[in-house]
């Protein structure tokens, strides 16, 4: 039945036999700087190789579900995914990767941070190796705070103190919030801050028994700060913002906070990209009643399906575009500061991006501390800190992201959102047939 | 004048087209039928099996279910109204001598052409970004607060995108439609005194009504199943706000890659859509029969 | 109108016409200044951004990123592959709905037309399943095959108002000289027939241009069409008014002007009839 598989294999094997190897290879990616730079660079691969890649370039939601699609059907559009630290365990558990062990001698996999390996693994198999891995923090504005006469607390601060620091420092006259959070429905968005805050506030999302706890007041109180903070000192039209938009308004100087990936530290601390690159300094997320589960842990990493026709030269790019030297590729050509971050040892033992990233240590010391499987006060049967590593879980994000979303727009109250969360998230998870 | 031969030839040559179009709408809708009664969601494959009526259930149960159907009715009404009444009025004013016409015709035909996608992306932009949108900066000029479309408006946010780009469609076929009259009728009406009003209720309106009845006809074809302009900008949300049916059966299966619950939506939104489909052929029937 | 207007009244509706049409355009207007201006302008109120230099560095950039051509002609062959296939069943299916109606023609008409109103999200499954099996991911004649059925029903109900204005008389008279059912179709019915056709093939074209669910869903890179070009701009990281600005240019304009040079056919077409 797989007619155009099978064209495609025979004139494989007709190349092979002939001698060329050149392949032409299909990568799915995601919109963001890092990845942009990949395709820049990637010619000089190209070059080396003889292979050539298409590019598919989308924006985050649309990748998801595209590259889902096709590799749940086994559709085969793809030789290369980009994929997030959510999918790879998941995808790689229902055997639709390839196994990425083996990417050659001369990849160095002992270089690479071991949270990030684990969190790319399933059942001890590495299925897609890191571009950038992050975890969060605060990003804040120096000049307002010693303008506002704000100083820092010694150590993580509470979300208590953060909003008092916000109030101080708001000045929407002047044209700056006093704080900038993801307000942008969905579980990779305004999740990705509430899951956090949620922690922070006690939180989780299921107990033992994968009973969902959203109507609990450890919720209540976590959503409730969340929506009067932004509603007090937030930016309008709030709930449009996602990550890119608020790191345009960071970078823009309209926020005078923002807790948010660490993977933008090298965007706003770029003179080229961002008015405040001189002005920003950063510190810890937030705690409140526990400071457990309080920065995320995010990867994006590449991956090959199954489907895919082409794993050789396909595993090629993956071991250059992941390498040391592409890392030093990009300090040399793009500027250090704008290296792919949080994935290899190398990166933080080299002077020149230290001496090009003063946030380097900080990144390095928070991704090392996020511990999916050990992210809340209360114990959870599941790991993953700002998402529950299951299948069911991109549903229920998603709709309690619309919900607070809602609640934020103030076309609900919290109560209401969070009570109709967890009847969705019940409804689901009966659905799926927990608890299992 | 249809002989035996040419009723003959004429099912020959119409066959393709129907039988292509049964193929295209049953092949689909036999595997969407079979779907919607098995538990079946791609990113947990094996795990398929029979469940009956239980992705209805959940389906029709969910509550965000009501609210997509009565949201999709407002955006399908609210677009029609709009088009509708604004597409008369710029006929009517389209219709009266003026310098550059031709011109004016090709400024209002515009929105027409632009991708659904585009004119999402640009209105959520450009226009109504309360920080760097053109609406936004206007008012802060003047001192206003920014007003935030997306999040305290979010349908009427997209029934105003949506009218754009249908606006021009509707103006266009009623001011077809307007030239088609014939002017020594209004004259005559005129000079035994009939005022404006009476001349466009008596005369104007009953000439248009075919052509209102196609743009209703054409436009909810398109309006029912309206879904870029919506991922684009609002995701459906805040909450639900903007859940229309096609958005909502995207989440399921797109999303939630529920194909299941996706298919059972399917279905659910076909059954509704031959609904209104029967309603507007008995309108249409009676106008476009005459 | 014969009815002498004053030159008073002329003026008001002028001014009040050109208003409303820039009002109409405007966005369009705005999006291809943008395009014109450097990213940090772009994002700056309409004063501002009307004084400040312009750049073509936009345009660069979008065409570094994603190659403009490949999208572009993936559209036309589309667009235009679908609307001629389709053509060549609606003909004879219009044709024998005009002139040969039976009692069912007006339901099998308006059944065509619902199938319009199957939402595509619901099938994309199944087809998706389909297209992989038959090869047909990422490639345009399987784009062509589903954006003909798409638009099929409108092809053919836009002919049959067509055909249905042209006297039956003429066809007698042709078939009384001998003519074949071929012949008749093609040297006496078709001709009539051009401008209807032409109208037919502008709005499909336009129909498939823009059509942006299937052909983002059903491709990858090969047949990937303007409507994939731009789903990379839709919420990218930094500030990219001045890209999304270029990339909706590049996306809309070569439609847009074949709109605007054809608007009188066009407009014909847009009537289904409607108009007498």
């Amino acid at each position: 039945m797989h007619l155009r598989s099978t064209l495609v294999s025979a004139s494989v094997m007709a190349l092979v036999a002939g001698g060329a190897l050149a392949e032409e290879l299909t990568i799915a990616t995601v919109n963001n700087s890092d990845m942009i730079i990949m395709q820049e660079l990637s010619s000089k691969w190209e070059e080396a190789t003889g292979n050539t890649l298409n590019w598919v370039v989308l924006e985050e939601n649309v990748l998801r579900q595209r590259v889902t699609t096709d590799i749940a059907t086994n559709g085969g559009s793809f030789d290369i995914v980009t994929i997030g630290a959510y999918e790879a365990p998941i995808w790689g558990a229902q055997g639709w990767l390839v196994a990425l062990d083996d990417l050659g001698d001369a990849y160095n996999y002992d270089d690479i941070f071991e949270p990030v390996l684990n969190g790319l693994s399933a059942d001890g198999t590495l299925y897609a190796v890191p571009f950038y891995a992050e975890s969060s923090f605060t990003f804040y504005r120096k000049d307002l705070f010693d303008a506002a006469g704000v100083e820092l607390p010694d150590g993580q601060m509470t979300y208590d103190q953060f909003a008092e620091i916000v109030a101080k420092v708001h000045d929407p006259d002047n044209g700056v919030f006093g704080t900038c959070q993801r307000g942008k429905a969905g579980w990779g968005e305004n999740m990705a801050f509430v899951g956090p805050l949620v922690n922070a506030f006690g939180g989780r999302w299921f107990d033992m028994d994968w009973k969902p706890t959203i109507d609990s007041d450890a919720w209540h109180n976590a959503v409730t700060y969340y929506v009067d903070l932004m509603n007090e000192f937030g930016p309008p039209g709030a709930t449009a913002n996602g990550h890119n938009e608020n790191r345009a308004l960071f970078a823009d100087g309209k926020c005078a906070t923002w807790v948010d990936a660490t993977s933008a530290a090298g965007y706003i601390f770029n003179p080229d990209e961002s008015s405040v690159a001189d002005k920003t300094d950063f510190f810890q997320a937030p705690k409140q009643v526990t400071d457990k589960g309080t920065g995320w842990f995010w990867a994006w990493a590449l991956a090959i399906p199954k489907s895919s026709q082409k794993a050789d030269a396909a595993k090629n790019f993956l071991a250059w575009s992941t390498s040391e030297d592409y890392v030093n590729l990009v300090g040399e050509t793009k500027g250090w500061v704008a290296a792919p971050p949080g994935t290899r040892k190398s990166t933080y033992e080299n002077q020149a991006y230290l001496d090009a990233a003063p946030f380097a240590k900080t990144v390095e010391n928070s991704i090392l501390a996020a511990n999916p499987a050990d992210a809340t006060l209360e114990p959870v049967p599941y790991t993953g800190v700002q998402f529950v590593a299951i299948p069911e879980f991109q549903g229920i994000g998603n709709y309690v992201g619309q919900q607070i979303a809602a609640a934020l727009a103030g076309q609900m109250t919290v109560d209401e959102a969070l009570k109709n969360s967890q009847q969705f998230a019940e409804r689901e998870m009966a659905k799926a047939g927990y608890p299992k | 004048m249809a002989t035996q031969h040419s009723r003959t030839a004429a099912r020959l040559m119409i066959s393709p087209a129907v039988i292509l179009l049964l193929a295209w709408m049953i092949v689909p809708l036999a595997l969407t039928i079979y779907f919607s009664f098995l538990r079946y969601n791609l990113l947990m494959p094996g795990t398929e099996a029979w469940t009956g009526w239980t992705n209805y259930y959940y389906f029709v149960t969910d509550p965000s279910f009501t609210d997509a159907i009565w949201n999709t009715l407002a955006l399908v009404g609210g677009v029609l109204i709009i088009t509708v009444g604004g597409g008369t009025l710029f006929a009517l004013l389209l219709d009266r001598p003026m310098w550059g016409q031709g011109i004016v015709r090709i400024l209002v035909i515009a929105p027409f052409f632009v991708m659904p996608t585009v004119s999402g992306l640009v209105w959520k932009n450009m226009f109504m970004n309360p920080v760097n949108g053109i609406f936004g900066h206007i008012a802060t000029s003047f001192g206003f607060e920014p007003f935030d479309f997306f999040g305290q408006a979010p349908m009427a946010s997209i029934i105003w995108i949506v009218s754009w780009q249908w606006l021009p469609f509707a103006t266009l076929i009623l001011l077809t439609a307007l030239q088609s009259l014939d002017s020594e009728q209004l004259e005559a009406a005129e000079m035994d005194g009939a005022s404006w009003l009476n001349r466009f209720w008596f005369i104007m309106l009953p000439h248009l009504a075919r052509a209102i009845t196609v743009v209703i006809l054409i436009q909810t074809i398109f309006l029912l199943s309206i879904f870029a302009e919506i991922l684009v900008t609002t995701n459906g949300g805040p909450g639900t706000a903007t859940t229309n049916l096609t958005y909502l059966i995207y989440v399921q299966s797109l999303l939630q890659y529920d194909v299941g619950a996706g298919s059972a939506g399917g279905v659910i939104a076909i059954i509704l859509a031959n609904i209104v489909a029967i309603f507007l052929m008995r309108m249409i029937g009676k106008n476009l029969d005459a | 109108m014969a009815r002498a207007v004053s030159n008073r009244e002329k003026t008001v509706t002028t001014i009040v016409a050109w208003t409303l049409g820039i009002l109409m355009f405007f966005p369009i207007l705005w999006i291809a200044i943008l395009s014109l201006k450097t990213e940090v302008d772009a994002i700056r109120g309409p004063i501002e951004v009307l004084t400040s230099g312009w750049t073509t560095e936009s345009y660069g950039a979008v065409q570094a990123r994603s190659d403009y051509f490949k999208h572009f002609t993936n559209s036309v062959v589309i667009a235009l592959g679908s609307t001629l296939l389709g053509l060549l069943i609606a003909v004879p299916a219009a044709w024998a709905m005009a002139f040969v109606p039976a009692k069912r023609t007006k339901n099998v008409l308006m059944w065509m037309l619902s199938t319009k109103m199957l939402p595509p999200v619901g099938v994309l499954i199944p087809i998706y399943l389909i297209f992989r099996d038959t090869g047909l991911l990422d490639t345009r004649t399987g784009l062509v095959i589903v954006l003909m059925l798409i638009n099929l029903p409108i092809i053919i109900w836009m002919l049959y108002t067509y055909f249905r204005e042209i006297p039956g008389e003429i066809l007698e008279a042709a078939r009384m000289d001998g003519a074949s059912l071929r012949k008749e179709v093609l040297y006496v019915l078709t001709p009539m027939a051009v401008p209807g056709i032409a109208s037919t093939v502008l709005l499909n074209v336009i129909l498939a241009w823009n059509e942006a669910f299937w052909t983002l869903n059903l491709t990858a890179s090969k047949a990937a069409p303007l409507t994939a070009f731009i789903a990379s701009y839709s919420s990218p990281e930094g500030l990219f008014y001045a890209k999304l600005s270029a990339a909706s240019v590049m996306a809309i304009a070569p439609i847009l002007i074949i709109g605007w040079f054809s608007q009188k056919q066009l407009v014909r077409g847009l009537t289904f009839g409607a108009v007498k």
